[in-house]
Formats: structure tokens, C-alpha cells, sequence
């Protein structure tokens, strides 16, 4: 029994190794890939649409929908980084109900990688939307005391954002495997429908953790204590028209 | 009892307790939040969106401290530093 797929190895020549890892990661790109671009690539915009083409609208509406609601912003930014995390770790959790298939999400390399691109993209973002002095600002926020504390902050929700989808993946393999050797029939059905379920909500956590973490960097600690105490707030959500004028006020003050 | 056994001895004890402290208080922790957040839909089933995903997001990060227990208790059994250790010291003797 080996609580990650890295230790299995396919081929290993000179400093390289082609491990279980790497294949499924390689096999899951290509499902993505090659799925998409066989559904992109005749498009309708009449009323009959193909099956395809009704997946993908549904889940970048969903995707779309999420993001608008968690960070109140539009969320065309946000949709190419968060979407595709979404669908590369569900694709890997949902395929694990296939025998023989390690899902890739289970080795600690491939969540570590996951992680440090949200670790990357949080600061990238948030220089994006507000620059670099304001940004680097957030760190001295309550007061300049603070900022060991929030570097380390930074770095372990990254570490916690890697384990959590590692340890959680890791489990309902080595479950399952357990289980496999105890009570070998039936029972193993209800685990992976169980992995299943768990897979999908870690999918779903990940990138919404990777959102909140991303919105909390693109808006400053004073824009939302202004939101909040000033009573342009209470018709802020009333109206469309308020909202769009709110952050100019802000602006211009 | 030779440095083998001890420490055989102690990952398998440590592996238990691990799991056997961390399971357990991760799940009153788990069961309190969920039992407010019911509390909170009862009274407020407009705001259910909202808080289903909040309580998603954190079931998830109460989730994660009983997944490090996990994580540790595996890491002792299978892939034990200290134990491949002496192994490998007892191999090249």
C-alpha cells in the first residue's frame, strides 16, 4: 500500500522519472484539452444546441455565478485562474471512480503546485487591482507589529490549502484500499460514492478558498470598513445604480 | 528492548493517539457549527445560500485540522523517517 502515487514508476532514465503522477496529470490535461476544443470547435448560437456545448455553459455559468456572489465583483478576472483550478481538481477527483486510476490530487507534489499558484496569483491580483504600495500596505494593516503574523498567515494557508486537498484525496484512496481488504464486496460501492462526494466539495472548497483569498487582496482593509460604515451601504445592494457609483465616491474622497 | 522495537513501538501509539484525539474534538467542533448553522437556517431560510457556503468553507478549514491528525498518523505508519532510519542503519551493519 503507498499513500501516493509518486512511488509508482512507469519508466526512469538518467535524472527523469515518469511516475503515476505525471501520467494522470498528462491524461486528465488531455481529457480537458481535447474535450473542450472538440466542443468549441462548432459553436451555436441559435435555440438547438449540442450536449457539449450545454456542459460547458452550465458550468461557466455556475462557475461565473459563484465567483459573482463570494466577491461582489465581476467576475470575468477571475474566471480563467479559479474555473480552471475548479475543473482540473474535479476532473482529477471524479475520475478516481475509474479502476486503476490515481487521481493526481493525491500526491502532495501536484496540491503543492495548486497551492503555489494560488500563493502566487493572490499577490498578483491584488498588485493588479490597487498597485504595489497599497498592497504591500495590507501587511502593516492593524498595526506595523503585525506583519510577521501576516506573512506567516500567507504562507501557512498555502501549506493548510496543499494538505487539506493532499490529506483529503489521500484518505479515500487508503480507505478504500482498507475496506477493499475487509469486506470486499459491495461495501468498497458506498466508499468511493463517498470519495466521490468528498472529492467534488474539496474541488469546490479549493477554489473558493483561492477566491476569498484572492478578493481579500484586491479590496483594502479601509474600502470595506468605509463600506461598512458609511449608509450608502444599506441601499448598495438595493440598486444597481448605487453600486456602480459607490467606488468613484470612494475615489474621489 | 532494542532502538527497532521502541520505535516501532512508539509510531503505532503515537499513529493511534493521533487520530484518536484529533477525530474525535474535530468532530464536537464540527458538530457545533453545523448545529448553529441549522439554528441560523431555521430562522433565516433567505439567507440560505450565503450560509450553506460559508458553512462549507468552514466545515472544510475545522476539516483540515483533523486531516493533519490524518495526514501525521499515515505519515508515522507507512512512511516513518526515524523507522526507515534504523532500518537502514541496521541493513548496512
Amino acid at each position: 500500500m503507498n499513500i501516493t502515487p509518486d512511488t509508482i514508476v512507469y519508466w526512469q532514465s538518467g535524472g527523469i522519472t515518469l511516475h503515476a503522477t505525471l501520467v494522470f496529470t498528462w491524461l486528465v490535461m488531455l481529457i480537458l484539452v481535447v474535450g473542450s476544443w472538440l466542443i468549441t470547435r462548432n459553436l451555436s448560437t441559435g435555440t438547438s444546441l449540442s450536449r457539449g456545448q450545454n456542459l460547458l455553459e452550465i458550468l461557466i455559468d455556475g462557475i461565473q455565478s459563484q465567483i459573482e456572489e463570494v466577491t461582489q465583483q465581476n467576475p470575468r478576472r477571475y474566471l480563467p485562474f479559479i474555473g480552471t483550478l475548479f475543473l482540473f481538481i474535479v476532473t482529477c477527483n471524479s475520475l478516481m471512480i475509474i479502476p486503476g486510476f490515481q487521481p493526481p490530487t493525491g500526491s502532495l507534489s501536484t496540491t503543492a503546485a495548486l497551492a503555489l499558484c494560488v500563493f502566487v496569483a493572490v499577490p498578483s491580483f491584488g498588485i493588479a487591482s490597487r498597485g504595489i504600495k497599497a498592497y504591500l500596505n495590507d501587511y502593516l494593516q492593524p498595526s506595523p507589529f503585525m506583519l510577521p503574523f501576516n506573512v506567516m498567515g500567507e504562507v501557512t494557508r498555502t501549506v493548510a490549502l496543499a494538505i487539506r486537498l493532499f490529506g483529503n484525496m489521500m484518505s479515500g484512496t487508503m480507505i478504500a484500499a482498507t475496506v477493499l481488504a475487509i469486506a470486499p464486496f459491495l461495501f468498497p460501492i458506498f466508499m468511493n460514492v463517498l470519495g466521490l462526494l468528498i472529492g467534488v466539495i474539496q474541488a469546490y472548497i479549493f477554489s473558493i478558498l483561492a477566491l476569498v483569498f484572492i478578493a481579500s487582496a484586491t479590496r483594502s482593509h479601509e474600502e470595506l470598513l468605509a463600506a461598512g460604515a458609511t449608509p450608502v451601504e444599506v441601499t448598495h445592494t438595493e440598486s444597481t445604480h448605487t453600486k456602480t457609483t459607490d467606488p468613484e465616491d470612494g475615489d474621489r474622497s | 528492548m532494542n532502538s527497532v522495537e521502541l520505535i516501532g513501538m512508539i509510531s503505532i501509539l503515537t499513529a493511534g493517539g493521533t487520530i484518536g484525539f484529533g477525530a474525535p474534538l474535530t468532530a464536537i467542533g464540527e458538530g457545533i457549527a453545523i448545529s448553529r448553522a441549522m439554528t441560523a437556517l431555521a430562522q433565516q431560510p433567505d439567507a440560505a445560500p450565503t450560509i450553506t457556503r460559508t458553512l462549507f468553507i468552514a466545515v472544510a478549514m475545522i476539516e483540515s485540522s483533523a486531516i493533519y491528525c490524518f495526514v501525521v498518523s499515515m505519515i508515522l505508519i507507512f512512511a516513518n523517517p526515524f523507522w526507515n532510519h534504523v532500518i537502514q542503519t541496521a541493513g548496512g551493519q
